[in-house]
C-alpha cells in the first residue's frame, strides 16, 4: 500500500479516520478515483495546450503570428477547437468495418490514458508503483498501434490503409531500440518499478542516468529518436505523412473521433516525454533536498519533472518543424541497421560497465563518491 | 495482505473506466450536437473525388509480413531478457557480476545472430535485392 497514492494519503491522521468509518478499500478508491479524474483533466489540458503549442512555436520557426483570434495570444483555441469537432457531423464510409471503425480511436486514446497511471509526477504522486512499471508501460502504450493499423484497416479507403500499414510497421520496429534501451536503464537501476528508476538519478544533474557511463549517453538519442518515430511525429510521421497519403489513418475519420486521435497521439508525446525524462533526465528530482520531506517538496518535484517534459516537448516540436520526412525504406533501415546494433551495443556496453566498475557512474569515478 | 495486492492494481482498473467514460462522453456529447445528415458522396471512401475502384481490402505486400516476424522474435526475446536485467544489479553487488555478465551476453548473443542473420539474408532491406537472396541458400 505504501507505493501508491491512496497509501500516500492513508499515512496522514484525517485520511486515517475516514478510513475507520468508511473502510481502507473504500477510502483508497475515493483517494484513486479523484487523483485518476485529476491526471486525466490535466493530461487532456496539456494534450489540447499541445496542439496550440505546436501551431504557435510552428509559426514562430516560419516567421508567422499563429493562432491569435480566441482569447489572449489565442490561448483558448483549443477550446473552439473542442466545440468544432464535437459539432461537426460524424461520418463513417458505408463499406467501413462498423466495429473496427468504432473501437480504434478508443484503443488509441485507452492506451495512452492507461500509461498515466504508473508516470512518476513526484515521490508520492505516482498513482500506483506497480513493480512491473516500466514493462506494464511499453505493453500498454502498443495498444496505440493497434488503433491506429485498426483506424486504417476499418476505412476500407486505400490511403488509410497505406497509412495504417506503415504506422503498423513503424511503430513495431521502433518498439525494439525504446525496449532494449529501457533495459538498460533496468540493469543500471536494478528494478522494473518508476520508483526505482528515478531513485538514484536524485540531486545534481551529473546523478542523471544520461550522464552514468558513455553508453547511456547515447541511449537517451537513441531512445528519444525511437520515442519520435513511435508517437509519429515529423521526421517519422510517414503513417500520416499529408503531402503523401492525404491524412493516412485517419483520412476517413470526422469530428469528434478524429479530435480523440488527435488528443491522443498529443498526450501520447507528453507521456512518452515524461517517460524520457523520468529514465534518463532525473525523474522528478530537485538539487540540493529542498524542502525535503515536506508536501512543497511534492510540489517542487512536480513542478521539476512538468518543466523538463514540457522542454523535451518543444524539442519533440522544434524537430518537427526543422527536419524533412524521410523515405519508408530510409526509416527501416535507420531503425533496423543504425538504431538496433547501437541499442544492442549499449546494452553490452552497460552490463560491462556495471561488472567493471562495480555499478558506479562516470563522474564517480573521476571525482569519487564523495561529491553529490 | 492479499487486499494490499489487489489495491495496487485498483488505479489501473480506474484510468481502464475513465478512458471508457472520457471516450464514451465524447462520442455522446457530439452525437447529441453534430448534425447527421447520412447518403450522397460524402459516405464514399475519400479518393482525391474521383469514385473509388473497388476495395481497399486486398493483398498487401509481403514486406510488412517479413517486418512484423522480426520484430515478434526481438520482442520475445527482449521479454525474456527483463528478468535477468532486473536482478543484474543484486547479483553483481553479490559478487556474482561475471556469472550474471556471461548470461546477459549469452542471452544478447542470440539476438545479435538473429539480427546478423536477417541482414545477410536481405530481410532488413526495404527493397529485397535478388543478389541477396540466391546468394545464401
Amino acid at each position: 500500500m505504501e507505493n501508491t497514492i491512496a497509501g500516500y494519503f492513508l499515512s496522514f491522521a484525517p485520511v486515517q479516520h475516514l478510513a475507520d468509518s468508511l473502510g481502507v478499500g473504500f477510502t483508497s478508491f475515493l483517494i484513486f478515483f479523484a487523483f485518476c479524474t485529476l491526471f486525466l483533466v490535466i493530461l487532456a489540458t496539456v494534450g489540447g495546450f499541445g496542439t496550440i503549442a505546436e501551431r504557435k512555436i510552428s509559426a514562430d520557426l516560419q516567421a508567422r503570428i499563429g493562432p491569435n483570434r480566441v482569447g489572449p495570444y489565442g490561448l483558448f483555441q483549443l477550446i473552439a477547437d473542442g466545440i468544432k469537432m464535437i459539432s461537426k457531423e460524424d461520418i463513417m464510409p458505408r463499406s467501413a468495418d462498423k466495429f473496427l471503425y468504432y473501437l480504434a480511436p478508443f484503443l488509441s486514446l485507452f492506451g495512452v490514458v492507461c500509461t498515466i497511471a504508473v508516470m512518476p509526477f513526484s515521490k508520492n504522486l505516482i498513482l500506483t508503483d506497480l513493480n512491473v512499471g516500466v514493462f506494464y508501460a511499453i505493453a500498454i502504450s502498443s495498444l496505440v498501434g493497434v488503433g491506429i493499423f485498426l483506424g486504417g484497416y476499418a476505412s476500407n479507403s486505400k490511403w488509410s490503409l497505406l497509412g495504417g500499414m506503415r504506422g503498423a510497421s513503424q511503430i513495431i520496429s521502433y518498439e525494439i531500440p525504446v525496449t532494449l534501451t529501457i533495459m538498460m536503464i533496468v540493469l543500471i537501476a536494478g528494478g522494473l518499478s518508476f520508483n526505482t528508476l528515478v531513485a538514484e538519478q536524485a540531486g545534481m544533474p551529473w546523478n542523471w542516468y544520461i550522464f552514468h557511463n558513455p553508453f547511456t549517453f547515447i541511449g537517451f538519442f537513441v531512445f528519444f529518436i525511437s520515442t519520435l518515430a513511435e508517437t509519429n511525429r515529423a521526421p517519422f510521421d510517414l503513417p500520416e505523412a499529408e503531402s503523401e497519403l492525404v491524412s493516412g489513418y485517419h483520412t476517413e475519420y470526422t469530428g469528434i473521433r478524429f479530435g480523440l486521435f488527435a488528443l491522443a497521439e498529443y498526450i501520447e508525446i507528453f507521456v512518452v516525454s515524461a517517460v524520457s525524462v523520468s529514465l534518463f533526465l532525473g525523474g522528478y528530482h530537485i538539487p540540493f533536498g529542498l524542502l525535503e520531506g515536506t508536501f512543497s517538496n511534492e510540489i517542487l518535484q512536480f513542478g521539476s519533472l512538468f518543466l523538463k517534459t514540457c522542454a523535451l516537448y518543444y524539442v519533440v516540436i522544434w524537430v518537427r518543424w526543422t527536419f524533412p520526412r524521410l523515405r519508408v525504406d530510409q526509416l527501416m533501415s535507420i531503425c533496423w541497421k543504425y538504431l538496433t546494433p547501437i541499442a544492442i551495443f549499449n546494452l553490452v556496453g552497460t552490463a560491462i560497465w556495471i561488472v567493471a566498475f562495480d555499478g558506479r557512474s562516470m563522474f564517480d569515478l573521476f571525482f569519487g563518491s564523495g561529491v553529490h | 495482505m492479499s487486499n494490499q495486492t489487489l489495491n495496487v492494481f485498483m488505479p489501473i482498473a480506474i484510468m481502464m473506466l475513465l478512458a471508457a467514460l472520457l471516450f464514451g462522453g465524447a462520442l455522446l456529447a457530439a452525437h447529441l450536437l453534430s448534425p447527421k445528415k447520412p447518403g450522397g458522396d460524402k459516405d464514399l471512401p475519400y479518393e482525391c473525388g474521383e469514385v473509388p475502384e473497388g476495395s481497399a481490402w486486398s493483398m498487401f505486400n509481403v514486406r510488412f509480413y517479413v517486418v512484423g516476424l522480426i520484430f515478434i522474435i526481438f520482442d520475445v526475446e527482449s521479454v525474456l531478457m527483463f528478468p535477468v536485467a532486473a536482478i543484474f544489479k543484486k547479483m553483481n553487488a553479490l559478487g556474482n557480476g561475471t556469472y550474471i555478465l556471461i548470461i546477459f551476453l549469452s542471452f544478447i548473443s542470440v539476438l545479435l545472430e538473429g539480427i546478423a542473420y536477417c541482414w545477410k539474408k536481405g530481410d532488413l532491406d526495404w527493397v529485397k535485392s535478388y543478389k541477396r537472396t540466391t546468394k545464401i541458400k
